[in-house]
């Protein structure tokens, strides 16, 4: 009995193709998105985050199609993030098939968006998205960082998760800037240090790159895991990794 | 074999086109719509629903939700709620201290979960009862839940002259109601249409009983 662990497959998209780089830069087209969400959905994904890493005006129209498209055959929770700055958006991604929906920058720049959403649409639908890098300019050592990583902003991450929280973030999807792209595992830590003051669920992104690295995050605290090029390189699937999960004991779909 | 007609009501809440498209994959012939014609005529109604109790009452209201659902439940005629499309089949929802009437299908009131971590997100098992139609052939799957709000007592009195409702029950902190089968009246707290294969062989079970 319990609610079961969540894999979720993550897929990076831009103008329409899936993309993911090393650290967010240097992006690498590796495919069709409504494709690679439903061999994900068929290799067992408990949910598929799209992330729109361009979120141009132009860029933003075709996600909506790859939304729907997806939607159409993919019977698992989406969760669409990437560029929402407003509760007409955030109406839009619903209206054309996402489930939840992810918010980053924009809350940053103006947190009361998170209430508006969440007033609107329900806590459950936002997603609050942290990319996080460990800083010796916070009391926690812990930094919220915007584009991809290249800026620190002044909040201490612990902070700010707390005050989303607070405002109406239904699920915090923590990601580790330090971590992304190693393939050397999940910064542990943050887990923890999330884990410990998080009243909603909690998603562990970056540094996932080997089987073993999922365990220690599920113990650290994290109710799923999300990966994205260990899974689009085919070097893993959602089905080994979810049998590894299992052999520790965690409970699984 | 003809498809049953399946129409999904269009009142503004919820992801009503995932909701279509997975009763389509169960076997239905589907209509988004809340035209009272089209509403009665379907041989099932779906009524989804997100978000807050209060705001999604106030949506039914505006397509006379309530009535409509009252007209086709009085002439036997199926219906099936789901999330918070479920939550307002009960008396009352109360959601930060907002009390709300629901439409008072069955007795008892909706309120939060007592749990360490809400929302309760993610797929659960549950515990269905024998005779289940809705979960026939599907008693060790896993459903998807999104959700901070539950009923957590089943108050009906039993009566000889009805079939008993049957009820399912899932726990997030504490045992709630997972899906009621009473009768036209079915519904499920989770989201059948994002559960996977699970969800849609519900779904077929649903649509094969129309």
């Amino acid at each position: 009995m319990g609610v079961s662990v969540r894999v979720i497959p993550c897929l990076d998209v831009a103008a329409g193709k899936v993309v993911k780089g090393i650290n967010f830069q240097g992006l690498r087209e590796v495919g069709d998105p409504v494709q690679l969400a439903r061999a994900y959905y068929e290799q067992g994904a408990d949910e598929v985050t799209f992330l729109d890493v361009t979120a141009t005006v132009d860029a933003r129209e075709t996600m909506y199609d790859v939304v729907r498209a997806a939607a159409e055959q993919v019977f698992i929770p989406l969760t669409v993030g990437g560029g929402v700055r407003s509760t007409e958006d955030v109406a839009r991604l619903l209206g054309s098939g996402a489930d939840k929906i992810g918010v980053n920058s924009a809350a940053i720049a103006r947190p009361a968006l998170i209430g508006e959403i969440a007033d609107r649409f329900g806590a459950q639908v936002i997603v609050l998205s942290l990319d996080v890098k460990r800083s010796e300019t916070t009391p926690s050592g812990f930094v919220v960082t915007t584009h991809g990583g290249r800026t620190e902003t002044r909040l201490d991450a612990l902070d700010w998760a707390r005050e989303a929280i607070e405002r109406g973030a239904g699920e915090l999807l923590v990601n580790s800037i330090d971590a992304d792209g190693t393939k050397q595992g999940f910064d542990l830590e943050l887990i923890r240090a999330m884990r410990d003051l998080s009243t909603v669920p909690v998603i562990a992104s970056g540094g996932a790159g080997a089987l073993e690295h999922f365990a220690p995050a599920i113990e650290a605290g994290a109710d799923a895991v999300l990966a994205a090029s260990v899974f689009h390189s085919g070097e893993l699937t959602v089905g080994d990794v979810k049998a590894a999960l299992r052999s520790e004991g965690v409970l699984t779909r | 074999m003809t498809r049953p007609s399946v129409v999904v009501l269009d009142y503004g809440s919820g992801n009503v086109h995932s909701a279509a498209k997975a009763i389509e994959a169960a076997g239905a012939d589907v209509v988004l719509s809340a035209d009272r014609a089209a509403v009665m005529e379907a041989d099932g109604l779906l009524v989804p629903g997100v978000g807050a109790f209060a705001a999604v009452m106030d949506s039914l209201q505006a397509v006379r939700g309530a009535e409509l659902i009252e007209r086709r439940l009085a002439g036997g005629r199926p219906v099936l709620g789901i999330c918070v499309g479920m939550q307002v089949m009960f008396e009352r929802g109360v959601e930060r201290g907002v009390e709300t009437e629901g439409l008072g299908e069955w007795p008892g009131t909706v309120a939060a979960l007592d749990a360490p971590v809400l929302p309760h997100i993610g797929w659960n098992t549950v515990d269905a009862p024998e005779g289940s139609v809705l979960f026939e052939g599907l008693r060790d799957e896993r459903f998807y839940f999104v959700h901070s709000y539950a009923a957590t007592d089943w108050t009906m009195p039993e009566s000889s002259s009805i079939r008993a409702p049957k009820v399912t029950w899932s726990e997030h902190g504490q045992p709630f109601i997972a899906a009621v089968e009473n009768g036209p009246l079915a519904a499920t707290q989770f989201h059948p249409e994002k559960s996977g294969l699970p969800g849609i062989r519900l779904l077929s079970n649903w649509v094969r009983s129309l």
